[in-house]
């Protein structure tokens, strides 16, 4: 029997033969904390015997959630972070005005690439399955363990082999194919599942779109969503990785749990209503007014996104009733749109625009909604009281949804509009 | 770790979460003893005072999903329990519970409150003292155990970089 990418890497990791179900101790080639889950990992690391020190190299450190600092609690948070990287002299930490949103960072500072096993204190970890590594989101317990000895122990999943063929229709994104995919298997269709994505429509996205989709994995319970490397992913990697790689990909007759297939010709723009990721439906259906627009994130808050919006706001103003918030989700990101002219753009569009940080996607600060205010926003999830109040609503869109819906002040389908 | 676990089943049905094993406005202490004056306060209020050092809980599926709190597991240890037998288990509350030394066991058994069972660990046995039935499962795979038996991978994390030391040494 074949192997699928998942049981390729995690065996490679583990120096064993590998199969999906299986429980085995791999090595770690990088292990990310952020200021949240990054403090209970460092009190766990205390309590290593004395003279112990983390594998420094392997380590990453990146405050991101509560950055720059909403209040005293988080400034302390921070801190510790900040003393924990100087007393072990981690140079992989990356302080306010020089980083951005975790994810983001991992991919543009070059510690991701195909056939590496990266686990991190966060969820939305397994974003990195786009350039075919396999990462998933762990505890701060385990991240402590990590950086002391480097390995960890896994169970290898099962997969979901994912096929999209077609071209997509004018707004749709790599968002729309991971809102179709939730929407259809549910918020636990994946659980304990790995997805791995095949077909043109998937060659032919951007990296950009890429991460979007491996991104949203978790949404679906998944442990990862992998997409096989090739060389859009060879060459964003060539002037930025650390170190060698080397790409796996899956036997030809490797084991699925399940297959999907799909259209990309059958998939609309969707929106996820409240309050699950899976409660999607076309944006054109849709018709909510919204107080606010969110566009950033470690789903849509890359280069790529904002000109996807930049494209649609250009001379335009939005609506006077819309607050719009711009986060570029890393300081790359904002000086490349800083060139290309997209922050002269929102400026004049109204737009609010900051520096990198989680900010308001995790409903932290800096663009909270008010009892019954509606969000339109490129983030990835729409729980009760995820941006804010518990009445609030948060739905969930890709970048050019979101710049035409704070055009016109409710959520619609780009087309309509423009 | 002991091989052989004797406890008193006190039974739970499906989708246990984690809010009901320690709800959140608890979880400003990680103390596994004060975690547990309120683990299932608001589901099963006289659990505090029923359980018994060594119990065992038999659940149905999904035991433990919900948010990745630590403090679930942390909660069950404080109160005694001795291991979970579960038809299936959560995937981050698996994780949490192997690494902070609770022993966890995937099986369908049929077991009533109140029942005696006797556990083979390493075997891979639950048999019942009421029926003298005997149910089979798949003990955990090696290095897992190890982890349960150390305590926990904090302690067995120690126990790997002492190793090194005293090889670097030698
Ligand atoms: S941008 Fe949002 S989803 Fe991504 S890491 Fe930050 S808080 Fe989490």
């Amino acid at each position: 029997m074949g192997k699928t990418i998942s049981e390729k890497i995690i065996g490679n990791k583990a120096e064993a033969n590998v199969e999906a179900s299986e429980i085995v101790e791999a090595k770690v080639d990088y292990v990310m904390v952020n200021d949240v889950t990054g403090l209970p990992a460092f009190e766990q690391f205390e309590k290593f015997p004395k003279g112990t020190k983390p594998l420094k190299e392997k380590i990453v450190l990146i405050p991101d959630h509560y950055i720059p600092n909403k209040d005293i609690a988080s400034a302390e948070q921070a801190k510790k972070m900040r003393e924990f990287a100087k007393k072990y002299e981690i140079k992989n930490y990356y302080e306010v005005g020089r980083g951005g949103v975790c994810h983001q960072l991992m991919i543009e500072k070059g510690f991701v690439a195909p056939g590496r096993l990266i686990v991190g204190a966060d969820s939305h970890t397994c974003s990195y399955g786009a350039l075919g590594a396999f990462s998933t989101g762990i505890g701060s317990t385990e991240a402590a363990a990590v950086m002391a000895i480097g390995k960890l122990w896994l169970k290898v999943p099962e997969s979901i082999k994912i096929t999209i063929n077609g071209k997509l229709d004018k707004y749709v994104y790599g968002k729309d194919i991971i809102l179709q995919v939730i929407g259809d298997i549910g918020v636990e269709g994946a659980l304990y599942q790995a997805m791995e994505y095949y077909g043109n429509t998937i060659e032919n996205l951007t990296l950009s779109d890429r991460i979007s989709i491996s991104n949203m994995a978790i949404e679906a319970g998944g442990k990862a969503g992998i997409i096989p490397p090739d060389d859009k992913v060879f060459e964003y990697l060539s002037d930025r990785v650390i170190g060698n790689y080397n790409p796996v990909y899956a036997d030809k007759d490797a084991y699925y749990i399940d297959e999907l297939e799909y259209d990309a010709e059958d998939i609309p723009p969707l929106v996820a209503k409240p309050f699950l990721p899976s409660n999607t439906a076309p944006a054109s259906e849709v018709d909510v007014k919204i107080d606010q627009a969110y566009l950033g994130s470690c789903t849509n808050g890359r280069i790529e996104d904002l000109r996807i919006a930049a494209d649609i706001l250009k001379g335009r103003k939005i609506n006077s009733e819309v607050r719009m918030l711009v986060v570029p989700a890393s300081k790359e990101v904002f000086n490349q749109a800083l060139q290309e002219g997209l922050i002269d753009i929102f400026e004049k569009a109204d737009c609010f625009v900051c520096g990198p940080t989680c900010g308001a996607c995790l409903g932290g600060y800096m663009g909270i909604l008010a009892d019954g205010e509606k969000c339109v926003a490129t983030t990835n999830r729409n729980f009760i009281g995820r941006m804010g109040h518990k009445n609030s609503e948060v739905y969930l869109a890709n970048p050019a949804v979101v710049a035409a819906s704070a055009l016109e002040g409710r959520i619609v389908d780009p087309k309509e509009v423009l | 770790m002991k091989e052989i676990i004797e406890g008193r089943v006190i039974k739970f049905g499906d989708n246990v979460d984690t809010d009901q094993i320690i709800p959140a406005e608890f979880l400003t202490t990680g103390d596994p003893k004060e975690l547990a004056k309120n683990a299932f306060i608001k589901v099963r209020p006289e659990f505090h005072d029923i359980v018994q050092e060594g119990d065992v809980i038999v659940a149905g599926r999904n035991f433990g999903c919900g948010s990745s709190r630590e403090h679930a597991p942390r909660a069950l240890m404080g109160a005694g329990i001795s291991c979970v037998v579960a038809k299936s288990f959560a995937r981050i509350f698996f994780r949490n519970s192997i690494n902070l030394g609770l022993t966890l066991i995937e099986c369908d058994v049929d077991a009533n409150e109140g029942d005696e069972l006797l556990i083979d660990l390493k075997g891979g046995t639950i048999k019942s003292r009421r029926t003298e039935e005997v149910f089979e499962f798949k003990p955990l795979p090696p290095f897992l155990l190890k982890i349960v038996e150390k305590g926990g991978l904090i302690e067995y994390v120690k126990e790997v970089l002492n190793e090194k030391n005293s090889h670097n040494a030698r």
